[in-house]
């Protein structure tokens, strides 16, 4: 069958089960929107407001579906603003498949209208790229970018396609299947099961590799049998159902304290799909120090890269994992887990229930919501404050930008995952510093008809950033103190949504009794205190002996 | 220890391909000392030798970390005591217009030779281990050395076997 690029570039689509793409038309791509135009029973096309908010969006999509996010954007100022969004998926082993639109091929390299050499600019932050030139190339490489998009460790994969390819016609087959190569056989475990049965006090450091790998139950199955409690990665918040009595919270900088004593305490760490960022480890010649770790990763650079490990088994975390339990047997240590049992008292609140707190506004609004419900946050205080108090009960609930930490991912990405989840109502916590970022996107809530109830922990400042001038810099708070009017409520109805103002425990009561409309963005402009600082947090370049609770 | 290393790889014959390899050493902080490519007996392949330095952590991160790539099918560390290390060096040297009794000698002992005679200089050409162009050179400053360019390391394994399984992995 003789097609256009554009023509088989959607056929690949389809078959791909990329039933949903976000995006922003322009000159570059005019022919392949002309194709979603006419194939739009076919594929759903989703036009944001901005090409970040779009990447955003098909990020959060990803993180849900667990299938490829794919965002289209035209060429030159299209293209470049996907790159924060390529960064973060990049960052969050997220699978992407970017696609953007160039000039014709004979302008190429010419400075010509709207052109970037955008696989240059993204090259450091893709798994691969490719620039398409000529129609015959494009059914090959569209399938080569899904499969490494989805395989392996995830990541963002960008398809540059000239004018001249999606124009040009070329012979279309449709029954492409590639398979990558460079399976590896999995590791010899025998090491790792001896240091796990003669330790007394394992620990197991879960992260997003968990998630990806779905191998939430093994995980669950091996801290029940060996008796290990579990700390978690931001990327493996969800992993671990909160009401787990082993599981103690995220480890790091503003994990909880129970994980992070009991993970210094421990003299074996089973660390499952991390990546030991410096967020995590804080100083690490003090790191994990006084014991075993055994590093499973699928990714085999990051055996070694950050934390010096014992035993590294490089391969599939559920695979491994399914052959630990094939061989372990039930080891129980009630004098370990009492031990971590009474550091977890340290977590509990210190706050009176009806103050108005962050963490207060947070647990409320979870005691609301059903544990299906798909939570994004952007970045800064509030999305620690969720990462600590909302308490997951599923896995893949929870879209955050982790590694990048990036402001303003948070709009995009809930709008992304609501749309995953069926238009079911959908929870951004945000800051007022990130959602003046990328708040444009409640035009694409309000056209999608989105119930996403966003909740503005507004305390007009950039918290975080304050947090830290407050600590380490002697309180001279250098351009975070915003002095704005804005008033999101008037704001989001100017956008064609709702919004109440909110400023005690009992408004936000009440705003839940009256209930939220389901067919479009709700924000709760939550007026917070300007000085309340997140805590545990060990300091920057500190150890677990440095951190503070209060 | 900082030690300088070399890398062999086999990578996918295409445009691009060189700046994610160069792209790949500067995101991570690496060194390039030198780096040489070139087609393979099949053209959808090319082959490189990277010289670079490092100690034992930053040898595992750079071979894992190519090896990462789409388009690098293998990549392995080269020890120098197994394998067979070469670099190709051309120099342009001034003659007082009658040749040179001086550079002749040097060539005849390094095993160089003249590859072009002009008015007043020769282009002479040298192929050994790095450590011999080095010498070379260092003898050459007195002479007057007009300019040079060096290609760069090229590696072989001593092993009797492709150890870049080149076939099984393209």
């Amino acid at each position: 069958m003789i097609l256009s690029g554009a023509q088989i570039l959607i056929e690949e689509l389809v078959r791909h089960n990329a039933d949903i793409v976000f995006g922003y038309p322009g000159g570059a791509v005019l022919d392949i929107y002309d194709e979603l135009y006419k194939n739009s029973d076919r594929i759903q096309h989703i036009i944001t407001a901005h090409e970040q908010g779009a990447a955003h969006a098909a990020d959060g999509y990803a993180r849900v579906t667990g299938k490829p996010g794919v965002v289209i954007a035209t060429s030159g100022p299209g293209a470049t603003n996907l790159v924060t969004g390529i960064a973060n998926a990049y960052l969050d082993s997220v699978p992407l498949v970017a696609i953007t639109g160039n000039v014709a091929v004979p302008l190429l390299g010419r400075d010509s209208f709207q052109e970037v050499d955008i696989v240059g600019i993204t090259q450091p932050i893709v798994k691969h790229s490719y620039i398409v030139r000529e129609p015959e190339d494009l059914e090959y490489i569209v399938n080569e970018a899904f499969a490494i998009a989805s395989s392996g460790r995830k990541g963002p994969v960008l398809i540059d396609i000239s004018k001249t390819a999606q124009r040009g016609k070329s012979e279309y087959h449709g029954n492409c299947n590639i398979s990558l190569k460079k399976k590896k056989a999995l590791p010899d475990i025998e090491k790792a099961l001896k240091a796990i049965e003669s330790s007394e006090r394992p620990f197991i450091y879960c992260g997003g590799g968990v998630l990806a790998s779905d191998a939430c139950e093994e995980v669950l199955e091996l801290s029940k049998r060996i008796s290990a409690p579990i700390g978690l990665s931001i990327m493996g918040l969800t992993a671990i159902p909160s009401s787990y009595e082993l599981n103690l919270g995220v480890c790091g900088m503003h994990g909880k304290y129970a994980s992070n004593i009991a993970q210094s305490d421990a003299d074996l760490m089973i660390a499952i799909g991390v990546r030991f960022s410096d967020r995590a480890t804080g100083n690490i010649a003090e790191y994990a120090k006084n014991c075993t770790v055994i590093h499973i990763d699928i990714d085999e650079a990051e055996l070694g890269k950050n934390v010096n490990s014992i035993i590294d088994l490089c391969g599939d975390a559920k695979q491994i994992l399914k052959e630990f339990l094939a061989l372990l047997k039930s080891s129980q240590k009630p004098n370990w887990i009492n031990r971590v049992l009474c550091y977890k008292q340290t977590d509990k609140p210190v706050s009176a229930e009806g103050e108005f707190l962050p963490e207060n506004i947070i647990k409320f609004i979870r005691e609301k919501s059903d544990p299906e419900t798909i939570v994004a946050t952007d970045v800064g205080q509030h999305q620690m404050w969720v990462m600590q108090h909302y308490g997951f009960l599923k896995p893949h609930k929870f879209l955050t930008s982790g590694g990048l930490g990036t402001m303003g991912y948070g709009l995009g990405a809930a709008i992304g995952g609501c749309i995953a989840n069926n238009k079911k109502r959908t929870l951004l916590f945000t800051g007022d510093g990130s959602f003046g970022m990328n708040l444009n996107e409640l035009a694409t809530a309000v056209t999608q008809k989105l119930p996403i109830l966003i909740i503005i922990i507004n305390n007009g400042v950039l918290g975080m950033v304050r947090q830290w001038q407050s600590m380490f810099y002697d309180s001279r708070y250098s351009h975070t103190t915003l002095n704005r009017k804005t008033d999101f409520v008037k704001l989001t109805r100017a956008f064609g949504g709702e919004g109440k103002t909110i400023y005690s425990i009992d408004q936000l009561k009440e705003a839940f009794q009256e209930g939220f409309p389901d067919d479009m963005p709700f924000v709760l402009d939550c007026r917070t205190d300007m000085d309340i600082k997140v805590f545990p947090m060990i300091p920057p370049q500190g150890s677990v002996k440095n951190i503070l609770v209060k | 220890m900082d030690d300088r290393f070399t890398i062999s790889l086999i990578v996918n014959n295409q445009y691009g391909v060189l700046n994610r390899i160069a792209g790949l050493f500067s995101k991570r902080c690496y060194n390039i000392d030198s780096l040489a490519v070139g087609e393979t007996e099949n053209p959808k392949i090319s082959r490189m030798t990277i010289v670079s330095t490092g100690g034992e952590y930053i040898r595992t991160q750079i071979v894992r970390q190519l090896n990462k790539l789409h388009d690098v099918k293998h990549a392995i560390m080269l020890e120098e005591a197994d394998s067979v290390s070469v670099e190709h060096l051309l120099i342009k040297l001034k003659t007082d217009g009658n040749g040179n009794s001086q550079i002749t000698e040097l060539l005849n002992r390094y095993g160089g030779k003249i590859m072009y005679i002009g008015d007043r200089f020769i282009i002479a050409d040298l192929t050994g281990p790095t450590e011999n162009i080095n010498k070379f050179i260092v003898k050459c400053i007195p002479l007057g050395i007009i300019e040079l360019c060096r290609s760069g390391s090229l590696s072989l394994s001593k092993n009797a076997d492709d150890v870049l399984n080149i076939n099984e992995n393209i």
